[in-house]
């Protein structure tokens, strides 16, 4: 807009001393914000080289120039190794098994956030509404330390159980390799539950009110009104949200597996972002978990695109 | 809603369910803290006994007193706060100042710059060089790995941006006239009427220093810099090991009433309770700025 106002001011000599100095202050200003330009490139742009060390037999303790250059050896091990294509297999179904939980969860913030709008004292809904938020503030640390407290061998739900009589010996929910997927995704939605259905509940609030009253006069029950009314009115929020998770389908985040990793579920709690980590900086095999990583990197990205067409193509809008 | 309907017998069976979901939801939610709360104040031999479930007995407060004895923890402790603080402050900093550059038309090279840093919120390298660059730049057990990243704010930065054009430009312009210069609007001009977003920025900013815990696994060795997270992390990994060094360290110098000296259970409700309490406290207050937080971000993701 400036600029198209601008021009004629050039004619003049006095327009065009105006200009110079807009365009040294423009570079002065620059010139102040370069420490964070800096710092962007630092550590968003710079960390892309490391991408090549997935191309390089890396050792600790040498250069990236001066280690062996492999090209893919390191993208075709998962293939031409059995024992690492067991391993990536594994580690890809854990991935997509705890994406797909994560997948087949997402309306139920949509649900809770329906019902809850459903309840008329205000009260109760807003004291609901802050307290099963609480959880999503807390770090997966004190999840951990919380289930801890709850279902290890001296946790609550065991002494309960106990003193009721209903079990001699404690029950050992923790260290199990038995339903670790379908646990995790119960911790993962004890945190996030609450919070998510905010933005339905936002969303609920912009629906038309009108649009209850025309289908009151018409004789709709307020089941008839939330299945016609309240559930479209939420499906384009659902929509862009559940986008978002099919971008991160290979992107689990790594901190829930890591506080509950132990030796009995290792096996179906690694998930790749997990996975990467224990063979890079615990296992200190660089070139291999560069390799993986950048693999899922591409792949997410590809998967974003694909989320933003099909977004394009089906709601006429793009997500980003 | 502006007709009143006769209640069926279906509307009364689910006004029941979904009362009853959300009262049996919300105490999901919350009992484990008081349940936490509550074994970190009640005698430490019942607790051990497992005699503890829905209210506190013999109540004492002297774990609060021991936990800060055991030689990490103080450490830890500050390691967190000034960690939240400078990080914190880095955020708003960084959010703001680059906001408000990027809502000056006159920006040398405006567009590429703001793509720039925009492009970052699409890609990311992954840990393995990320742990690499910080290698190189000598960040590794290093307290500024904690803070410095806070420097790059590309999604804050456009919250600012967005709001900062929305300040009417005349307030500037005679700041101008009479002489002030970029640092000086952005000071005392458009900090002070950016306040709402930079405190919605500053909250989310807060806990996510508070909560953060992959960067101690990934760039930190020496016990120096570990955070609250971190040491409790460890003190629930190795609750066996943990109650020898306290029957050896602390206890030793205590006097031996079993009420009181600490165990590995009453060191971890105690930790726990150190560790959520910050965040308990202040989210009550700051709850409608998580909820803005959430929304500016649903307008703008």
């Amino acid at each position: 807009m400036t600029e198209a106002v601008r021009p004629p001011a050039r004619k003049t000599a006095k327009g065009n001393q105006l200009m110079n100095g807009r365009r040294r202050a423009g570079r002065i200003l620059f010139a102040m914000s370069a420490p964070f330009l800096i710092a962007t490139l630092l550590f968003c742009y710079v960390p892309m080289f490391g991408w090549l060390y997935s191309f390089v037999n890396y050792k600790a303790g040498f250069s990236l120039f001066s280690s062996r250059w492999v090209g893919l050896k390191y993208f075709a091990m998962p293939f031409s190794n059995f024992v690492l294509r067991d391993e990536f297999l594994r580690v890809m179904r854990n991935t997509l098994i705890t994406s797909g939980y994560h997948l087949l969860g997402s309306p139920l913030p949509l649900f809770f956030a329906i019902f809850l709008s459903e309840i008329k004292f205000v009260r109760y809904r807003k004291s609901v509404q802050i307290l099963t938020t609480v959880p999503n503030f807390v770090s997966w640390v004190i999840v951990y330390s919380v289930v801890h407290s709850l279902l290890s061998l001296d946790g609550f739900v065991n002494h309960f159980l106990q003193m009721l009589g209903l079990t001699a010996d404690p029950i050992n929910f923790m260290a199990t390799s038995k339903g670790v997927w379908i646990t995790q995704w119960g911790y993962g939605t004890w945190k996030g539950l609450g919070w998510a259905s905010i933005m339905y509940m936002s969303a609920i609030a912009g629906i038309d009110q009108e649009l209850y009253e025309a289908a009151s006069i018409d004789g709709a029950d307020r089941f008839q009104k939330m299945w016609h009314i309240t559930v479209p009115g939420l499906l384009g929020t659902y929509f862009v949200l559940l986008m978002i998770d099919i971008g991160h389908i290979l992107s689990n985040g790594m901190e829930q597996y890591y506080v509950f990793e132990n030796a009995m579920n290792h096996d179906k709690i690694e998930v790749l972002d997990l996975f990467v980590y224990n063979q890079g900086i615990s296992g200190n095999n660089i070139s291999y978990a560069t390799a993986v990583g950048m693999f899922k990197s591409v792949v997410s990205l590809g998967l974003l695109f694909f989320a933003n067409n099909l977004s394009k193509a089906v709601r006429g809008d793009s997500i980003f | 809603m502006a007709l009143k309907e006769k209640k069926t017998v279906k509307d009364i069976l689910f006004e029941i369910a979904i009362y009853s979901f959300f009262t049996l939801f919300t105490l999901l939610c919350i009992f484990p803290f008081y349940y936490i709360f509550i074994s970190s104040i009640s005698s430490n031999a019942l607790v051990d006994r497992g005699a503890i479930f829905f209210y506190p007995r013999s109540i004492h407060l002297s774990n609060y007193v021991s936990v800060f004895k055991i030689k990490t923890l103080p450490q830890a402790a500050f390691i967190s706060v000034a960690r939240t603080v400078i990080g914190t402050g880095l955020s708003i900093i960084a959010a703001s100042f680059m906001g408000y550059c990027m809502s000056k038309p006159e920006y040398w090279h405006r567009k590429l710059v703001y793509r720039f840093i925009i492009a970052t919120m699409y890609f990311n390298a992954g840990v393995v060089p990320l742990y690499l660059t910080y290698r190189m730049l000598g960040l590794i057990d290093n307290f500024l790995v904690y803070v410095l990243p806070c420097l790059n704010q590309s999604f804050n930065m456009v919250l600012c941006k967005t709001y900062m054009e929305s300040i009417p430009g005349s307030l500037e312009e005679s700041a101008e006239i009479d002489g002030a210069g970029y640092f000086m609007r952005y000071m005392r001009i458009i900090l002070p009427l950016s306040m709402p977003i930079l405190a919605t920025i500053a909250i989310f900013a807060a806990v996510g220093q508070w909560n953060a815990f992959m960067d101690t696994v990934l760039y930190m060795t020496s016990t120096k810099y570990f955070t609250l997270q971190y040491t409790l992390n460890l003190y629930l990994k190795k609750a066996t090991a943990l109650a020898d060094i306290l029957k050896t360290d602390s206890a030793a110098a205590q006097n031996m009433n079993l009420d009181t000296m600490l165990t590995a259970e009453s060191t971890r409700y105690t930790i726990t309770m150190v560790t959520i309490i910050p965040v308990l406290m202040i989210y009550p207050f700051f709850q409608r700025y998580f909820i803005k937080g959430i929304m500016i971000g649903a307008v703008k993701g």
